[in-house]
């Protein structure tokens, strides 16, 4: 507690971390740059990888590559339309190339050049965005709250919003191996690891069910599943029993998996580190109307405004996003 | 330069202003069948084209695809008309085909396109990528000790870009020596006279701030084009100094009817003016070969 001058006495501030900071939980189990060691591991037997960062590398665990593989990584400079069209002719030439910075570039800035230079021609290039939807308290200009809206009218991408190192290390190879751009919600840093304990491994293009229950079923991708699996199991101490579906391919999208799950009387909620305008939410809703399925979904995600800067659990909170706010938020709908 | 050095030069300039001549008939042709279109720049940039197929590029009429083939990006999309145009002359598509450009299920698009047209490298169009992209192709074929090179064309216009100058800084940053660059100066954009647009003079020495080795020359001079090319090929190697070549060119070259017509960036051509084209661009050309 701290005093202040009026004497009152209030809690003390949390203060925004620094830009490295991890959105683990403490003493939550991680592994350090999953993508970076993922990317170096697949360039040992695949010599068409090439790696190129705008600025960002050691910020979006390009370095990792760059350090094992000196002279496959291109430095570009903070130059986000060179990166992508640089990106762009690398493929043309035959090499794979995985071109990083923060998704608010990828995404605000440099849209025209993936769209027509990458997406277009349908160019193996991988977009790896940093701090994707709420994962950095600097505000709007860092937050890519809207990354995945923007993204998903761009025909041939494939989108992926893994949820730990596990997904990470799991994707890249396959991301590789995809013929087309794919654009990758990048977890950096210590990166919890979540999924091991389940049976769980990642497919793009695949939703999973990730833990049965009977009386809700949360549809979530990317951070926002581990929340789903922490909330489901704070949920279970007030006797509600919940299914967990991890969608990380959120296009194409497995209408399948996801449809049969919430076609059924129990409670659907969908999570996502991203605006309810356009993300997971539309993509699920939209999907149940062109069935002809009625259900009533709660959508759990980030609304439709510039967010405030802070400390990352105290903004989580605030729009929803931490583990309580989710039980509170079931709880509320089941009472 | 030796009698034989002189008369081997003389057969090259003979070539690319024949193969440029063709060109702009080609392109003659191709706007009447839409009868308006970039016919005033094709026109412009003929020289450059016929240089860069009939001279300078080494490449597989064939085999558009062949792995050491020199590249030739065409950032300036709606520039299609002229490339097309060469790509006849140079074998690459049927000069029959020529006649579809621009209609219903065509491979020949108003704006160039890479996915509709064989020897198209890049889709160009969005204005201010080509470069971009061409780095990436520079680096890429030097990564994997391809000896070719990656010729890119820009527009005078393309310099409002800030892309174009990101590459720029990049190209040299890389040392990317295998990369030569035209651009058209034709001092004309969509709205007016690019002095009046947003002005990018200096542009010589803008490119040399640059740290590109910077030439600028008259871009319907085919001899002087064949010099440039020349120099900035020589030194041309895999990681080294990029090159620019600044082409002032004058739109509707060769048609004295358009050549003074009031400029403009979409130039619209009555039907009866296009056999009228044809014979001052035949005229003409008897004239300078003659004189």
């Amino acid at each position: 507690m701290t005093t202040v001058k009026d004497g009152a006495v209030r809690a003390p501030r949390l203060k925004t971390s620094a830009m490295i900071a991890s959105f683990a939980d403490p003493g939550q189990k991680t592994a350090p740059a999953p993508f970076g060691h993922a990317l170096a591991a697949l360039a040992e037997t695949d010599p068409r990888i090439v790696g190129l960062s705008a600025d960002l590398s050691k910020y979006t665990d390009m370095h990792v590559f760059a350090k094992a593989h000196p002279d496959r990584f291109f430095q570009m400079g903070m130059a986000e339309q060179l990166l992508f069209g640089t990106a762009a002719g690398m493929a043309e030439t035959g090499l794979v190339p995985f071109a990083s910075t923060y998704s608010v570039f990828a995404a605000r800035r440099a849209y025209d050049f993936i769209c027509l230079d990458i997406a277009e021609p349908n160019l193996n290039v991988n977009i790896v965005g940093g701090l994707p939807g709420l994962t950095t308290g600097y505000g709007p200009s860092h937050q890519a709250t809207e990354d995945v809206a923007i993204f998903r009218g761009m025909p041939n991408l494939t989108i992926v919003d893994p949820c730990d190192s596990l997904d990470l290390e799991q994707a890249v190879p396959q991301l590789a191996a995809h013929d087309g751009p794919t654009y990758l919600r990048l977890l950096r840093g210590n990166v919890p690891t979540v999924l091991d304990e389940y049976d769980y491994e990642f497919e793009l293009g695949k939703a999973k069910v990730v833990r049965p229950g009977n009386d809700a079923v949360f549809v979530s991708s990317g951070l926002m599943t581990m929340r789903a699996l922490q909330a489901a199991e704070a949920l279970a101490a007030h006797k509600v029993d919940v299914a967990v579906v991890h969608a990380p391919t959120l296009k194409p999208f497995d209408e399948e998996t996801v449809l049969a799950e919430l076609d059924t009387p129990r409670l659907g909620v969908t999570l996502e580190n991203h605006t309810v305008v356009g993300g997971l939410f539309e993509t699920v809703a939209s999907a149940l109307v062109r069935r002809g399925i009625t259900r009533r979904v709660v959508p759990i995600g980030l609304p439709d405004a510039f967010l405030d800067a802070g400390a990352l659990p105290t903004l989580h909170d605030r729009y929803g996003l931490s583990k309580a706010a989710i039980v509170d938020t079931v709880l509320g709908e089941l009472r | 330069m030796t009698e034989n050095a002189t008369s081997v030069r003389s057969d090259r300039v003979s070539a690319v202003r024949d193969a440029a001549q063709r060109i702009r008939h080609h392109v003659l042709d191709m706007g009447e069948v839409q009868g308006q279109g970039y016919v005033g720049q094709a026109l412009g940039v003929a020289d450059l084209l016929a240089v860069s197929y009939a001279d300078q590029l080494r490449f597989r009429a064939d085999d558009p695809h062949w792995n050491e083939r020199d590249r030739f990006l065409l950032s300036t999309g709606h520039y299609a008309i002229g490339l097309y145009a060469a790509l006849a002359e140079a074998g690459v598509i049927p000069v029959e085909e020529l006649e579809t450009y621009g209609s219903d299920d065509s491979r020949l698009p108003m704006s160039g396109m890479a996915s509709y047209t064989p020897g198209m490298e890049i889709s160009g169009g969005s204005l201010g990528h080509g470069l971009t992209v061409a780095v990436g192709i520079a680096l890429g074929l030097r990564l994997q000790a391809n000896p070719a090179r990656v010729f890119t064309f820009i527009s005078d216009g393309e310099l409002d870009e800030g892309s174009t100058w990101e590459a720029a800084m990049g190209a040299h940053h890389h040392r990317l020596g295998n990369l030569i660059v035209m651009v058209d100066m034709n001092a004309l954009q969509a709205d007016g006279k690019t002095e009046s647009v947003l002005g990018i003079e200096p542009a010589h020495e803008k490119w040399a701030s640059f740290g590109w080795f910077t030439q600028r020359v008259d871009g319907n001079d085919v001899a002087a084009l064949l010099d440039a090319f020349d120099r900035a090929a020589a030194r041309a190697e895999p990681e080294g100094t990029p090159a620019v070549i600044l082409c002032d060119t004058r739109i509707g070259r060769g048609v004295p009817l358009l050549e003074q017509r009031e400029k403009a960036h979409f130039m619209r051509i009555d039907e009866d003016e296009w056999q009228v084209c044809r014979e001052q661009l035949t005229a003409g050309y008897a004239g300078s070969v003659n004189a």
